[in-house]
């Protein structure tokens, strides 16, 4: 058995054969008690580029990676995996969350508890878990109970359980949201190393400077509606939605968009 | 007797281990672990489930299992006595004053208070593990397992705390056993009928021994969870 190709662990980038993407959301919405959070969006993934989604709080990033992940089913509108609603796609997806659930376990368990769930024998489990440890320097942390490892430690184990699993798609909801520099920098080696892996990575960050050091395309969204899908570079360079340009430029006045336009115009429109 | 003369003669009960005492002794915690492992073997999973699923009436139940839980022993006694008696539903099985009368009585106090605090602890540790066990296509009933194995420590105390219970209740074993002498006779009828005796002395001994177990009980449930929140944070 060649064990790197099973584990998919290869430091060159490369295409894998899509089991499941394309991912497809058309005329998504997503309500709760009548309020729309997520408004009538369509999308699609297909390549296995690192794709970020950037965005104000609130503006549904969180939101549209459950959905995309089936955590919560659109009020309206399709997700569908391979060009249909295929049921066993979660079986190659995998998530991280902003605050990493760790069992009440060690770091191994940790690790043996989502593979044996996915019906992979024990000398396998074995011998995925010790060599994810190495790629993610948890090693000497093996035994050591979860909960007792540093925040970035814990999140470093959240990302490797979810590689673990060889996913075809990985969704990241924030996950250095909580680390110093240098842990996320740690991470963020990770992350790379896994979209070499080939493996298609759908990720949220409010960090403008990771945005730029890992995307290769953006989706800029604001209050649950996709205003802007670039090219990494375009985005960075020049966004063309007047909002995206106003996040660039950290300005904060979110609540009317009529503010955001420039002054000669709000003094246009008052007659000034 | 005087009441320092009680001490002395029930210290020397304990100490010699006294046949009377050490078969009464003996009966009370035969009843009180399988009454124990009865009800953890109901309670764990009912406690386990209503913590993960939702379904219509979910509240009704919980608040019904919460009010269970201070349910009079006496009540339950009764209630078991009438489904035992020969006229009841279940007389002809002839249980009425046996120990499995008694088991069955200490069941239905105990599996309440079990499955109740196991669907306490249990929902907080699913709110933390839902989405990620959602995430790796984990169903509820195999998240029953990975809750129920990862929350074993708080469920050992919600056990040990039915196991208190059982073990100090007198009311219900009284009414479905009887306290017939080296039959149904244990630690809480005994004290209740030594002590309308006057025999205080057998009454204090089985009192230390009583008290000597609510303390192991309580100070094991103390250093299992101090260990586990070492352990496994």
């Amino acid at each position: 058995m060649d064990n790197s190709e099973n584990l998919n662990l290869s430091k060159s980038a490369k295409v894998r054969t899509a089991r499941i993407l394309p991912l497809k959301l058309k005329d998504v919405s997503y309500e709760i008690e009548g309020m729309r959070l997520i408004k009538d969006l369509s999308v699609e993934f297909s390549s296995s580029s690192l794709t970020i989604l950037l965005g104000p709080n609130g503006a549904g990033k969180s939101l549209l990676l459950r959905l995309c992940h089936g955590l919560i089913e659109p009020s309206r509108g399709t997700v569908e995996w391979g060009g249909n609603e295929n049921a066993s796609a979660r079986r190659y997806q995998a998530m991280v969350f902003q605050r990493p659930v760790m069992l009440k376990r060690s770091v191994f368990a940790n690790l043996d508890h989502s593979l044996k769930h996915r019906g992979i024998k024990k000398a396998e489990r074995i011998y995925k878990i010790e060599e994810i440890l190495k790629h993610t320097g948890l090693t000497r942390l093996a035994n050591v109970p979860a909960r007792r490892l540093s925040v970035g430690e814990q999140q470093r184990l959240a990302v490797a359980r979810a590689w673990c699993l060889d996913p075809e798609v990985l969704f990241l909801d924030e996950p250095t949201a909580a680390l110093d520099p240098a842990a996320t920098h740690s991470l963020e080696k990770i992350i790379d190393e896994i979209k070499k892996a080939g493996t298609k990575i759908i990720m949220s960050t409010q960090d403008l400077g990771q945005a730029k050091r890992l995307a290769d395309e953006v989706l800029f969204l604001y209050r649950g509606r996709l205003l802007e899908r670039a090219d990494a570079n375009q985005f960075f360079d020049q966004p063309e939605n007047d909002l995206a340009q106003s996040f660039m430029r950290g300005e904060l006045l979110w609540w009317n968009r009529q503010e955001l336009k420039p002054p000669e115009e709000l003094n246009k429109r008052k007659g000034i | 007797m005087e009441i320092g003369g009680a001490f002395a003669s029930a210290f020397a009960l304990v100490v010699n281990f006294e046949s009377d005492l050490v078969e009464i002794v003996s009966l009370s915690l035969q009843v009180s672990f399988l009454a124990v492992g009865f009800a953890s073997l109901i309670g764990l999973p009912i406690g386990a489930s209503l913590a993960i699923f939702k379904f219509p009436g979910r509240t009704f139940i919980i608040v019904i299992l919460n009010a269970m839980m201070g349910l009079p022993p006496v009540v339950i006694g009764l209630i078991v006595y009438l489904i035992l008696s020969r006229s009841g539903p279940l007389g002809t099985l002839g249980l009425l004053y046996s120990p499995t009368a008694m088991v069955i009585a200490q069941v239905c106090l105990i599996t309440p208070i079990i499955a109740a605090l196991t669907r306490q602890s249990t929902e907080d540790l699913w709110h933390e593990y839902s989405e990620h066990l959602r995430s790796l296509g984990i169903g509820p009933w195999q998240s029953v397992n990975t809750l129920l194995w990862d929350n074993r420590f708080s469920l050992i105390t919600a056990v040990l705390a039915g196991f208190g219970r059982a073990s100090a209740e007198v009311g219900a074993v009284m009414i479905v056993g009887g306290n017939i002498d080296h039959v149904t006779r244990v630690m809480t009828t005994a004290i209740a009928l030594e002590t309308s005796k006057g025999d205080l002395a057998l009454a204090l001994g089985l009192g230390i021994i009583l008290l000597a177990l609510a303390l192991s009980v309580n100070a094991a449930a103390f250093l299992i969870n101090e260990s586990a929140m070492k352990r496994y944070g």
